[in-house]
């Protein structure tokens, strides 16, 4: 049973329904190796070890009875800590909600538990998901398996780092700018933000609403769509759910022939400011892909240029209303203030105690762009700049099955290094964004080690609702990269040991 | 010219509930100054006539049926309260006595 922990899910999945390991087995295996190594990378805020067994001995009776209700029943997940869990705390990363035990299951979550996935805890990630490293959790950064002085990608860090180092075999993330996919890519994992509305946002601790999507994180392209067959759906909870199926991924994602397939190349993302490995890469990938038969196109979207800053416009506006029901009334942190304690003092106590650095300045910078006079200029000219963002991509999209760029113009960097500079952080996002504004999905894989032998990633976009043509031409690509390297890349990360 | 004078982000965070000390004000000042200076070339991107887009995925009058479900209890409505009495949500005094 040496190397269960590396397998993929669909591998594991078998194996379970051939009788040749138990849930609970494989239950075991994943909680030891989460506690053993969670001192290591804290990609763990919470590890339900007893939940986690109840729920494997469940499914391992769904299994022997021939009813498992899914293709991954019995295979234990981690989920990130801003989806609502009955049976765990929920923090977002955040102090303000320390203690708070939600009194009802998000969607997804429910979706896993009606699949019988055992849920091994809850992942860390930035403060309400604002960041690109969990540099700005309130309990910790998480560590890059890869580097454990490096991030492991954000704002969903703790699920790229669970399952690029082994402690989880499969993870749920969510992706508000790019919180699945630059993690995947800084771990040489997989990550995929499907269509916005394709997974309900029910029990998604909202960040900022038109734009959060939740999504797989995974070590190979089939676990993704096969992990997006389990959570995606309509759901009458959520009122931007997509009321139409988009088909099963899982079978999208074994069609790996990318002959003729129409790969389009953004010239904005393409150029400068990638760093010369990353791109280097990227220029490697579209070469396998003609010398695969693919159909390689330039295409044009000049106002990815204002991508970046409408996203900061539009994302702490929409957070900055949706933080405002922190306040000390219903759930959370309340904090009493010297003096005379008024509601509103009370509120602004609780506020300044319970939020981080980061949060602080995303709602006064939404507060801002929302203010009266203030409005039409900033959030109202962003919201334009979003028309014109998926005017390019219809415009790309005619001529291209596909869009490709790295997912970032970074490999995973040091703690540190952008910490005192939001704006550097936020210019990490910049291949990721539109997607986004636009809400189509998006997919990082594996594209190769570039500087000091870290992961760099491809990012694969398509049309909305087109989920499928992406998975398919996911997994057309990691099948070259695969066949070209011998292994997968997450194959090449070094082991964690704990001394 | 500044943007965001300390001022303003004195003013922003009382609007947004947040108490924020002397020192941060000096150093969000300085922040979103920069931020907003960078975010402010959306102006010149779009014209009058560009329509906005808020909701990615169009869609309008999303109803769902008027049936009676069952729904959380009060006691566990209130589990999480920082404070509560008589089954209900215990606030602090709205209005300043001084």
């Amino acid at each position: 049973m040496s190397g269960l922990h590396k397998k993929p899910s669909s591998e594991l999945a078998q194996m379970l329904r051939s009788g040749e390991v138990t849930s609970v087995q494989l239950t075991e295996l994943f909680l030891d190796r989460a506690e053993k190594l969670n001192p290591l990378t804290n990609s763990f805020l919470k590890i339900n070890r007893q939940t986690a067994l109840e729920q494997a001995k469940h499914a391992d009776e769904l299994i022997q009875a021939g009813k498992a209700p899914s293709v991954l029943t019995g295979v234990p997940i981690a989920v990130k800590d801003n989806l609502t869990t009955t049976d765990a705390i929920t923090t977002a990363g955040s102090k303000i909600l320390e203690n708070y035990l939600p009194q009802y299951d998000s969607t997804v979550v429910s979706k896993l538990r009606a699949a019988a996935m055992p849920i091994l805890g809850k992942t860390n990630l930035d403060e309400f998901a604002m960041g690109s490293s969990t540099e700005f959790s309130a309990y910790g950064p998480s560590k890059n398996p890869w580097d454990l002085e490096r991030i492991p990608g954000g704002s969903g860090g703790g699920s790229s780092s669970a399952v690029s180092g082994f402690l989880a075999p499969i993870a749920i993330g969510s992706d508000t700018g790019g919180s699945i996919r630059f993690p995947a890519a800084a771990t040489g994992s997989v990550g995929a933000k499907p269509t916005y509305g394709a997974v309900s946002r029910y029990g998604l601790i909202a960040l900022a609403s038109s734009l959060d999507q939740v999504g797989p994180v995974t070590n190979d392209v089939l676990d993704a769509a096969l992990l997006q067959d389990v959570i995606a759906g309509h759901d009458p909870m959520d009122s931007t759910s997509l009321v139409d199926s988009l088909g099963q991924m899982a079978d999208f994602a074994s069609k790996t022939d990318v002959k003729g397939l129409r790969v389009g190349v953004i010239k904005q993302l393409a150029s400068d400011g990638f760093q010369p490995g990353v791109k280097a890469r990227f220029d490697e990938s579209i070469q396998l892909l003609i010398d695969a038969g693919a159909e390689i196109v330039e295409v044009d979207c000049p106002s990815f240029e204002y991508a970046v800053s409408a996203y900061y416009l539009i994302l702490p506006a929409e957070a900055s209303s949706n933080l405002a029901r922190f306040d000390a009334v219903r759930f959370g942190q309340r904090v009493l203030p010297e003096g005379n304690p008024t509601i509103e003092r009370v509120m602004a106590a609780t506020r300044e105690a319970g939020f981080g650095p980061e949060v602080k300045r995303r709602i006064i910078l939404g507060t801002y762009a929302l203010s009266s006079g203030y409005y039409d200029a900033y959030y109202g000219s962003a919201q334009k700049v979003r028309t014109l963002i998926q005017q390019d991509f219809a415009k790309a999209f005619a001529s291209a099955d596909v869009l490709i760029s790295p997912t970032a113009p970074t490999t995973a960097f040091k703690f540190g290094e952008k910490l005192d500079d939001p704006l550097a952080m936020y210019l990490n996002d910049v291949a990721t964004i539109p997607a986004n504004l636009a809400g189509i999905p998006g997919i990082s894989v594996p594209n190769g080690l570039a500087e000091n032998d870290l992961p760099s990633g491809l990012q694969i976009l398509a049309a909305a609702q087109n989920d499928g043509v992406m998975y398919s031409a996911a997994a057309g690509i990691e099948k070259l990269q695969n066949d070209q390297w011998g292994k997968r890349m997450i194959d090449f990360a070094p082991e964690l040991e704990v001394n | 010219m500044s943007e965001i004078t300390p001022e303003n982000v004195r003013h922003l965070a009382s609007l947004a509930r947040i108490l924020v000390t002397d020192e941060e004000v000096e150093k969000l000042a300085k922040e979103l100054d920069v931020i907003v200076e960078s975010v402010a070339m959306v102006k010149g991107a779009v014209s009058d006539d560009t329509p906005a887009t808020s909701h990615p995925i169009p869609m309008s009058n999303v109803y769902r049926e008027d049936v009676v479900k069952p729904s959380l209890s009060q006691q566990q409505a209130l589990s999480n309260a920082p404070d509560q009495a008589d089954g209900k949500f215990k606030v602090n005094a709205i209005l300043d006595e001084e």
